[in-house]
């Protein structure tokens, strides 16, 4: 059984502002975000019946459901990090596709950049510390991301030649969609020089390798195919999707330059009986530009280890004939910490053609990726327009 | 010494084996007997082939740098930077995150697959942390 053109995302939106938002919380962007998804579907709350979300606390979703005022009869708080809202659409896909439920509205919300001044500080506390990882990781100095993501990068660099120069020319190419973006947090001209002369943050990255950390929301709309046909604007069909998870931890990697995305790639193309060729545009997950690379290696938009060169050029950037990360990505756009909702939001904006100065034209399919954890979880979706 | 800052691993009782053998400096890993090979982290039970039966053998300390980074930010309490974080592919197959010490952080100087040895560093009374070094270069 597949879930091709059985569903359809119908509404699509984020919160009024992003980028440093620090009068609100967490779940008011949640909130924020699915009054504004449900206004682009043309659809009332009380038609929404089943609900997806993710966040650290554990009971999220019946959480976020009290405080929206739904009663739903799905929930789903599947934490996969930032993959976790495109692995949701193939959830919601399934429960859609088995009679379960009807409308299904996916939230996300987070003050990455308030919340963290709220916190303070994290190192190993809050972690329970018989966990694998707080017993064979963090007491050698591994913390937050950046300083995991990088050993993986390294590891790629010596098996496959990739060269900072390969890493800066996705920076540099992703800064140039966010200069189209008026919504962008970073907009500033970014070159080469710029990308390579700067400080490291843990080598072998320079502080443009590594994504923002922001405040933003988003959520998106959900509905079967008999819906779709009746909504307010062009549904975006989900045409193939898949997800799959291989190892929490860096250290428990099988290969350290390979990621699950190979898997569900795999999955997503074969379901949409689409090939790399026939895909208009690339969202894919950059919480640094070497998971954007690696990325499109697993999905097999090049060979094996060739995405250095076959990324370089520029040609990822406006008027390129690979065009990725069009919104400006995790890297400029915005990255509140699960960045994969506005991957989402983004194909689905660029296949209704809303993108303005930024629109790739005639863009009819789209290939979604989101990752989570450290390299760990993945969900590709394939999208497309009638 | 000052005192160490450093978070401080606690053991669980899975792991407790390991760091009772670290304690003498030894590196003790747990190693299935049906697929005959180590693996990691402990575990009561295989994660390959779900056996349980599981013993604990002692391994040599010496690998290779399977990866590592140099460490720019403070990414975690009582770590000054620059430090390096690695890592290793142990001889016996399992990998080990750790600490690489004795040496510039420099990638003039550290390559991946270079040979590193194991350097103990004891903690407190109750933990000695595995380190490695690059193999033969200090004492």
């Amino acid at each position: 059984m597949s879930l091709k053109h059985k569903v359809a995302i119908v509404g699509a939106d984020e919160t009024d502002r992003i980028g440093i938002v620090p009068d609100m919380t967490p779940i008011m962007m949640h909130a924020e975000a699915a009054r504004n998804a449900l206004r682009d579907a043309g659809i009332d709350k009380s038609e929404v019946d089943a609900v997806f979300t993710a966040d650290p606390n554990p009971m999220s979703g019946v959480q976020l459901c009290e405080y929206l005022g739904i009663q739903p009869t799905y929930v789903d708080n599947t934490m996969t990090g930032g993959s976790s809202f495109v692995i949701h659409v193939e959830h919601a896909a399934a429960a859609i596709n088995a009679g379960l439920c009807s409308v299904a509205l996916i939230t996300h919300g987070e003050t990455g950049f308030s919340g963290r001044r709220r916190r303070g500080a994290g190192g190993a506390r809050g972690f329970d510390p018989s966990m694998p990882a707080a017993q064979f990781e963090m007491p050698f100095g591994v913390g937050g991301p950046p300083s995991i993501y990088c050993m993986a990068a390294m590891r790629h660099m010596h098996e496959y030649g990739t060269t900072h120069e390969h890493l800066a020319e996705i920076a540099v190419a992703t800064r140039k969609w966010a200069q189209l973006n008026p919504r962008a947090f970073m907009r500033d001209p970014l070159t080469m020089d710029d990308v390579l002369s700067s400080r490291w943050i843990a080598y072998p990255f320079h502080i443009y390798d590594c994504c923002l950390v922001t405040d933003a929301g988003g959520a998106i709309v959900v509905v079967g195919a008999d819906r779709a046909r009746d909504a307010a604007k062009k549904p975006v069909w989900v045409l193939g999707s898949g997800e799959a998870t291989t190892h929490m931890s860096l250290l428990n990697m099988p290969d350290l330059t390979q990621t699950p995305a190979r898997y569900s790639g795999k999955r997503a193309f074969e379901m949409a009986g689409v090939s790399h060729n026939d895909i208009d545009v690339v969202e894919v997950y950059d919480s640094f530009t070497y998971t954007a690379l690696v990325t499109i290696e697993e999905l097999g938009f090049c060979q094996k280890g060739e995405g250095g060169p076959f990324l370089s050029n520029q040609r990822t950037a406006p008027g390129g004939d690979f065009p990725m990360n069009t919104n400006g990505g995790g890297l400029s756009y915005t990255h509140p910490g699960m960045y994969g909702m506005f991957i989402l939001i983004e194909a689905v904006r660029q296949l209704r053609g809303e993108c303005g100065e930024r629109q790739v034209p005639n863009a009819r399919l789209a290939c979604v990726n989101g990752t989570g954890g450290t390299l760990s979880a993945t969900g590709t979706l394939i999208l497309g327009t009638d | 010494m000052a005192e160490y800052q450093k978070p401080i691993p606690v053991p669980s009782p899975e792991s407790e084996p390991f760091w009772q053998a670290a304690r003498r400096h030894e590196l003790s890993l747990p190693y299935c007997t049906a697929c005959a090979a180590f693996f990691f982290y402990p575990r009561r039970f295989c994660p390959r082939c779900f056996s349980w039966d599981i013993e604990w053998r002692t391994c040599g300390g010496k690998g290779t740098l399977y990866t590592y980074a140099i460490q720019y930010r403070p990414q975690m309490i009582g770590f000054t930077p620059p430090y390096v974080t690695a890592i290793v592919q142990l001889e016996e197959g399992p990998r080990l995150m750790t600490t690489l010490i004795d040496v510039e952080p420099d990638p003039a100087v550290i390559k991946c697959d270079m040979p590193v040895e194991i350097a103990w560093q004891d903690v407190n009374e109750e933990i000695a942390m595995p380190l490695f070094r690059p193999a033969g270069g200090h004492t």
